[in-house]
């Protein structure tokens, strides 16, 4: 059986080797891509991100079994992030998920972010994509981060859980980084420990102020004991729920597919400019001063034979 | 881009002292290569099904319970079933001279018993991954 035929009927052989193919830019990515494009936008889709440490790998394997036993098969991607120094990675989420290893009905895969940034790598959502057609009912994505700018994973999942832990910082550390406008699940874990309780009331404060359409709820955890995930899980399909009757599972769809193009755009128009002769003249005026960046890029668009205008119109 | 070295980093057996696999994985890292590890007490069946998931390039073995005569072959075995002997196999560990013929006859590519400097398991796994 061939590797597209492979992952359209859910082998795990051909899904691993698709992505593969997908996260290296291999020979056959365009036709894998095409083959199971028209299958996807199935899946729900569940990001969990938050600082290192706060037990997101450990929620994960206990949302695995509830959804295991619910009859739901499921995905997870686990990103971490690559060594900017070496480029290489070790990916460890995988430790907290190990008694799922044997189960054909759960698929997890790690992937370096690859030094893409917002936490997430170039080609996490083309490995969704593939997931999604090899008929995960649920794709979960764990991701790294703490602030709004590093949370790429709100654009991309239906439902984002926020995983935050007593005794890193107090609610208007929180407002700053923006976490407030990401999270459509709070789960306080380590519940366990000193502080939770304080957490829980500065983040309920902090709601309070918020006039969103969608209230966040919080749960409780204790991760490591398997406490408060049913509660957990109930939550985020409450969510789901709300999700699909307000359409913004198609809103999301649309914007993925957009972030998709915007990445392609964007790699291969600096490789196209990278490629142009001028291009190391250019590097070298720009060294002198003699070229301000802003300028360099408008005059490479126009050898190019584009037409870039970066200065916004009078109103 | 080219490509990355994927290397899992596994643990078979019942001794819990994961140093030397923590150390090898350390290294690896730097030398740019991505590294899944998995934790202590792995068995054979659950190694085999986490190298195909994340379509590894290598699989690196390290046992000190004395078992790995019977677990390094066993990981070697369960691949072929699944039509992934292309997988590097590798071992790691307190493992005596007299052991190391029979298991390289099973499939277990190279071993680096504690103390080999992490360089050579680096180049080792550079110049036998296969393309
Ligand atoms: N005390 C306590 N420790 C936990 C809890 N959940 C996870 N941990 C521990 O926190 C550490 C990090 O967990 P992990 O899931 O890997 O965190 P991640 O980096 O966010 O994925 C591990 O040692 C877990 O056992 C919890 O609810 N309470
Ligand atoms: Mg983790």
């Amino acid at each position: 059986m061939d590797i597209i035929s492979g992952v359209l009927a859910g082998q795990t052989r051909a899904l691993a080797k698709a992505i593969t193919v997908v996260e290296n830019d291999r020979p056959g990515k365009k036709e894998l891509l095409r083959a199971v494009f028209p299958q996807t936008g199935k899946a729900f889709l569940i990001g969990i991100t938050g600082p290192p440490g706060a037990g997101k790998s450990t929620l994960t394997d206990k949302l695995i079994s509830r959804l295991r036993r619910q009859g739901k098969t499921v995905g997870v991607i686990a990103v971490d992030p690559s060594s900017p120094f070496s480029g290489g990675a070790i990916l460890g989420d995988r430790i907290r998920m190990q008694q799922h290893a044997l189960d054909d009905g759960v698929f997890i895969r790690s992937m370096a972010s690859r030094s893409h940034l917002g936490g997430l790598a170039k080609t996490t959502v083309d490995v969704i994509h593939l997931l999604d057609a090899a008929g995960k009912d649920v794709i979960i994505i764990e991701t790294v981060g703490v602030g709004q700018d590093e949370v790429d994973i709100v654009k991309i999942a239906h439902t984002t859980v926020v995983v935050m832990v007593p005794g890193l910082g107090d609610a208007v550390q929180i407002a700053k980084a923006g976490v407030m406008e990401i999270a459509d699940v709070f789960a306080v874990n380590k519940a366990d420990r000193d502080g939770a309780g304080k957490l829980v009331n500065e983040l309920r404060a902090m709601l309070e102020m918020s006039e969103a359409a969608w209230q966040p709820e919080i749960y409780q955890t204790v991760a490591k004991n398997d406490t408060g995930i049913d509660e957990l899980l109930a939550g985020i399909y409450k969510h789901w729920d709300y999700v699909r009757q307000a359409g913004i599972d198609q809103q999301k769809f649309r914007s993925n597919v957009e972030r998709e193009l915007i990445t392609y755009l964007t790699d291969g128009i600096v490789s196209l400019a990278a490629a142009h002769p001028g291009y190391g003249r250019l590097l070298d005026e720009l060294a002198a001063k003699r070229v301000t960046p802003l300028e360099g890029a408008e005059k490479l668009f126009q050898e190019l034979g584009l037409n870039c205008n970066w200065e916004k119109r009078e109103e | 881009m080219a490509k990355r070295i994927k290397v899992l980093i596994a643990k078979p057996g019942l001794d819990g002292h994961d140093r030397g696999a923590r150390v090898v994985a350390r290294a690896l890292r730097d030398a740019g290569m991505e590294v899944i590890y998995t934790g202590i007490r792995q068995t054979p069946e659950q190694i085999v099904a986490t190298a195909i998931q994340e379509d590894v390039d290598a699989v690196g073995l390290s046992c000190l319970s004395g078992a790995h005569n019977n677990l390094f072959p066993k990981v070697v075995q369960l691949l072929r079933e699944q039509g992934a002997d292309d997988i590097l196999v590798f071992g790691g560990g307190i493992i005596p001279d007299a052991d190391i013929p029979g298991l390289k006859q099973a499939g277990i590519r190279a071993i680096f018993r504690p103390g080999t400097p992490t360089e050579e398991t680096i180049r080792f796994i550079n110049e036998n991954v296969s393309e």
